[in-house]
């Protein structure tokens, strides 16, 4: 067991994704049905791998990547000042920050709604095509990248906060206030999309590659 | 038939590897293939998240009861709590947002400190919770939905943006929320999800 190279596939386990409890599978009193089988422990539905996991990740992915073009062309926020209406949208904010000498804030916020999603977006495509192109290469690191994918993605919620905020503090009326724009729900969208899409992708399928000589 | 009982496999490659045995101190184990986390082992796992499960509801009820920030600009002054915000993008019809930020700052959060007491306190005192198995698994669902500590990042950026055009004075809430974050992270850091497991009985 500590020698070879045995995964709970090959062994005919299923691994709980809730608990992980390993069961064996069910060869069931009627081959071909498709019965679902439960965690006996935790009543999860058991898989083999996340059902449909490259189709319903490509859908995702697709999905989010339609949502972040309105996002960026429609504005975040509605600033009046003094009767003056500016409408802001995620490129101009960040411009606004390096502007005026705020480039921190215009970093943070430029790889939060920017480069943290984008990222994730393209680094779960290539995940997917490397899986779909059957490739060997670097299972390791592309299992980093995956993890990588993960833990990224609520960070790009902060704009959604900021405008959160901003809606809660500046309330006075003609002098200063301030409104969410449409494009914050897209942007929302984004970022819910990009979540699920890592949540549907399983990581284990660049593994099922490396095992090229069983027979499966 | 194979011996289950003391196998785990990788949830990221899916490669087999026995449980190691528990020493009782704080023991973080590894897939070999590929190197994701297999299991935590943390000492006085129960304990440790039960006291920070009661701090962090304590800190919960002032982050939300008090503002965290105020807003002054020419004798006026707008004061913002975590749940003005939601309700000031719903009045607004931007429901969707509201929604978002309600489950992502408030509900979940919440749901997750009460459901870590449902779960520690009876196992502190050596009972099983009722339906122990289906609360385990639905707090579990629960974490990657849970997001105050970007919330926080959102109140910096927030701040950094009103400084040059009004006052902006810092509430009690705010500091509640600095700490609540970091009790958060110590919770999760010390939950051993194996005791829990444990506990469950299931037909073998």
């Amino acid at each position: 067991m500590t020698d070879t190279l045995l995964t709970a596939a090959d062994a005919g386990l299923l691994s709980c994704h809730s608990c992980n409890l390993l069961t064996e599978v069910q060869t069931g009193a009627h081959p071909g049905a498709h019965e679902e089988q439960h965690c006996p422990r935790c009543g999860s539905q058991l898989h083999m791998r996340k059902p449909d996991s490259l189709a319903r990740t490509w859908a995702l992915v697709i999905a989010a990547f339609i949502c972040y073009i309105p996002a960026n062309l429609l504005p975040m926020t509605l600033v009046t000042s003094l009767g003056n209406v500016q409408e802001d949208t995620i490129m101009s904010g960040v411009i606004y920050f390096l502007q005026h000498g705020e480039w921190p804030i215009g970093l943070v916020i430029l790889i939060a709604s920017i480069v943290v999603p984008l990222t994730k977006l393209f680094i779960l495509i290539y995940l997917l095509i490397s899986v779909q192109r059957k490739s060997q290469w670097r299972p390791v690191e592309r299992t980093r990248l995956y993890r990588v994918t993960e833990a990224i993605g609520r960070w790009s919620m902060t704009d959604i906060y900021v405008v959160t905020i901003l809606v809660a503090l500046v309330q006075l009326g003609n002098l200063a206030s301030i409104e969410a724009g449409i494009g914050a729900i897209f942007f929302g969208a984004v970022v819910v999309l990009t979540i699920l899409a890592a949540m549907t992708f399983d990581p284990r399928e660049i593994w099922d590659n490396m095992e090229s000589t069983n027979d499966r | 038939m194979i011996d289950t009982s003391n196998l785990i496999a990788c949830h990221e490659c899916d490669l087999l590897h026995r449980i190691p045995e528990r020493e009782g101190a704080r023991c973080v184990s590894r897939c070999r293939r590929c190197n994701a986390m297999l299991h935590r082992g943390v000492e006085n796992s129960v304990d440790r998240t039960l006291a920070l499960t009661f701090a962090g509801l304590i800190l919960f009820i002032v982050a939300n009861s008090y503002p965290f920030l105020a807003f002054k600009l020419q004798g006026q002054e707008t004061q913002s709590t975590l749940i003005s915000g939601v309700f000031g993008l719903y009045n607004e019809g931007k429901w969707e947002i509201a929604l978002l930020v309600l489950l992502t700052t408030i509900v979940v959060p919440l749901m997750q400190l009460l459901l870590q007491l449902y779960i520690y306190l009876p196992l502190r005192f050596n009972r099983v919770p009722w339906l122990l198995a289906r609360v385990a698994r639905f707090a579990g669902s629960l974490q990657p939905w849970s997001m105050m500590e970007v919330f926080m990042i959102g109140i910096i950026v927030a701040i950094v943006k009103l400084v040059g055009m009004a006052q902006i004075v810092p509430g009690l809430a705010l500091w509640s929320f600095a700490l609540l974050i970091l009790i958060l992270a110590a919770a999760a850091a010390n939950m051993d999800p194996r005791v829990v497991w444990d506990q469950v009985e299931y037909p073998r």
